[in-house]
């Protein structure tokens, strides 16, 4: 199963509308038949198409997180939420 | 006629004054409607309600707050928790209730934002039930004229719903001062008080007199009390829109007004504001997360496009502030149990020189480039060795404006020292806070003690500032402090020179030390000092402002 590990870049950590920003497009892959999970290194994972599941993780700016995907496109998938748990999508509301 | 309680006091959520009849709201009052077949279509239900709530929203902020709830009222695992509870024989009703609490349960375990939302999973979870039993979500009181909204708590599906022509004030008993609430009040201007207790039994049907800034209720108000409160709040309001420009107290002393940037846009957004510089540059954007470390080309370029945008005004960058807690792969730091005690901030530099080196000669290159002189300040130095040998290793790469940041209590203790071989010093009061209080800034269970008004953090303030007095070198402060009107006040009076903030703070700021002269800042820095604890300082300094 492909696995990626991603760093929050958000200020406010993987919260608020970029853990809303996050789940939505895991939703989208939930719905092509990929199934996302998300967790810090070397504990359990969550459904990273669940927002309470992700904010549950608790996960703040410059946290290391890893992503696995199951289903076909599992790669594209994963880049796509690397790529966005990689932007800032805070940085204006300082 | 009874004289016994005629004021309320909360907390000031939202400020400004407003003089309306109060209305009690109970929204625990509901309509039968068909019930929802199951829990799946509960889901459906509360989100198309929500969804056609969004829609009608009163501000791009409540309907962000209700875009939330309509995920959390969707979200998959908190529906299948409730489906295995109905399994193990709960009710549906009882089953979404008590899946959302244990989803509640452990947001509120994490503190702080986190558990700010506890409260919402609950407010989903009590939609689901009232679908699933056929009530009606309660509606807004419409008494047909101006009121005062008056409840236990507003749930943020309500608030995104306020009309501000209808509800011209609110006051809750519950609520903090960064719940949904507060954050929706002050966003459409409506004042509000929250935090206080006993106001529904109190206020209902009563002509009220919300006073947001100060955080009192006065019940059945007299036209003179009426007037000045009114009177106040205009004025200041006046003077808001008036001032302009560079910072200063009443009596003329400059107090550089700055603001604090992570990023390039950031930057540049804020030069086009009415700011006289940037008080804190983080860099930390060009590091985090990097398995290799910038070029120097890159980093001279980043740099220099922050120096153009602001051209002669002030800029002040901050070295790389990494840790195990803001990792950056390339410096190969090691895990710690105790990040914010750790090889932080300066302290990388014993391991990784040359990190430190580049990013200084960048800043000298960039300085060149644009023909501007940026000011260049270390974070989390301790000693005066510490400071010493970053000012001769900035000075050597040829920048003029060497300085450091007190963040850290031995270099507020011992100022004088470690501020002898610089050229401005920059208070970090949420680290130094942090360090002082022995509170940890993520956890939410201590946020109490890591409150800028500790009396504590100003001893430290005011230290740092008579080790500086020796050598007229410029005082800073760069944390959330800052961007407090009334504590700004404080800081001018213990000597601090500049204050850095979000922009959006500046024009508060700005107006409140207008008004001061500089005695009177003075003063304000002696009565919180003497105070006990953070709420009797602002108290004291709220009285002596005025």
């Amino acid at each position: 199963m492909p696995t990626r590990t991603a760093v929050i870049a958000s200020s406010v950590g993987l919260h608020a509308r970029p853990a809303g920003l996050f789940v939505g497009i895991a939703g989208e892959a939930v719905r092509s038949g990929v199934t996302v999970t998300i967790g810090r290194p070397g504990e359990e994972h969550v459904n990273a198409a669940s927002i309470l599941s992700v904010l549950s993780l608790g996960a703040r700016q410059g946290d290391v997180v890893e992503l696995s995907a199951e289903g076909e496109n599992a790669d594209a998938v994963l880049a796509r939420l690397v790529d966005e748990l990689s932007v800032d999508r805070d940085a204006k509301a300082s | 006629m009874s004289t016994v309680v005629t004021t309320l006091t909360g907390v000031a959520a939202s400020h400004g004054s407003v003089h309306a009849r109060a209305v009690g709201w109970d929204p625990g009052t509901a309509v039968a409607v068909e019930p929802a077949a199951d829990i799946d279509d509960a889901s459906a239900r509360v989100v198309a309600d929500l969804r056609f709530r969004a829609a009608a929203a009163t501000s791009p902020e409540g309907a962000e707050v209700l875009e939330a709830l309509v995920m959390f009222a969707a979200d998959p695992e908190l529906l299948a928790l409730a489906k295995s509870r109905v399994d193990t024989g709960e009710t549906p009703e009882a089953a979404v209730r008590s899946a959302a609490s244990t989803y509640a349960e452990q947001l509120r375990g994490l503190g702080g934002y986190l558990a700010e939302r506890a409260p919402d999973v609950e407010d989903v979870g009590a939609r689901l039930a009232d679908s699933l039993a056929g009530r009606a979500p309660a509606e807004l009181p419409r008494p047909g004229h101006p009121y005062v909204l008056v409840a236990r708590d507003l749930a943020p599906a309500d608030t995104a719903l306020l009309d501000p022509q209808v509800v011209v004030g609110i006051v809750t008993e519950q609520g903090g001062p960064t719940s949904h609430t507060t954050i929706l009040a002050r966003s459409l201007g409506i004042p509000a008080v929250v935090a206080c207790p006993g106001a529904r039994a109190a206020l209902d049907g009563h002509e009220v007199l919300v006073d947001g800034t100060r955080g009192e209720v006065h019940l059945d108000p007299d036209a003179d009390l009426v007037a000045s409160v009114e009177s106040r709040e205009q004025q200041v309001a006046e003077r808001r829109a008036q001032a302009t420009g560079p910072g200063a107290t009443a009596d003329g002393v400059p107090v550089k007004l700055l603001v604090n940037v992570g990023t390039v846009d950031e930057a540049v957004a804020a030069a086009g504001q009415d700011v006289e510089g940037i008080g804190l540059f983080r860099t930390e954007f060009l590091f985090l997360g990097r398995t290799e470390e910038p070029e120097l080309a890159e980093q001279i370029e980043t740099y220099a496009a922050v120096l153009e945008a602001f051209g002669e005004r002030r800029v002040v960058f901050r070295t790389l502030d990494a840790g195990s807690d803001k990792p950056v792969p390339f410096l190969g730091l090691a895990e710690e149990e105790n990040p914010a005690l750790g090889v932080r901030g300066l302290r990388t530099a014993t391991s990784r020189l040359d990190v430190l080196e580049r990013q200084l000669r960048a800043f000298a290159e960039a300085a060149s480039r644009t023909g501007t002189e940026p000011w260049v300040m270390a974070p989390m130095v301790s000693t005066p060795a510490e400071a010493d040998a970053f000012a001769s290793l900035a000075r050597g790469t040829g920048l003029h404006h060497v300085g450091v940041m007190v963040e850290v209590p031995s270099a507020a203790l011992r100022a004088a020292q470690v501020l002898r071989s610089v050229d401005f010093a920059s208070i970090g009061t949420n680290d130094l806070a942090q360090y002082a209080l022995a509170a940890d800034r993520q956890l939410g269970d201590v946020a109490p003690l890591l409150d800028p008004w500790q009396p504590a953090l100003l001893d430290l303030v005011a230290s740092t500032c008579t080790g500086a007095s020796g050598r007229e070198l410029p005082v800073g402060v760069c944390g959330e402090a800052a961007a407090d009107p009334h504590l700004a006040v404080v800081l001018v009076g213990l000597g601090v020179r500049s204050l850095s903030m979000a922009p959006r703070a500046v024009p508060a700021v700005r107006a409140t030390l207008a008004e001061a002269h500089l005695s009177l800042c003075r003063r304000a820095a002696e009565v919180a000092r003497a105070a006990a604890d953070p709420q009797s300082a602002r108290s004291a300094v709220a009285e002596l402002l005025g």
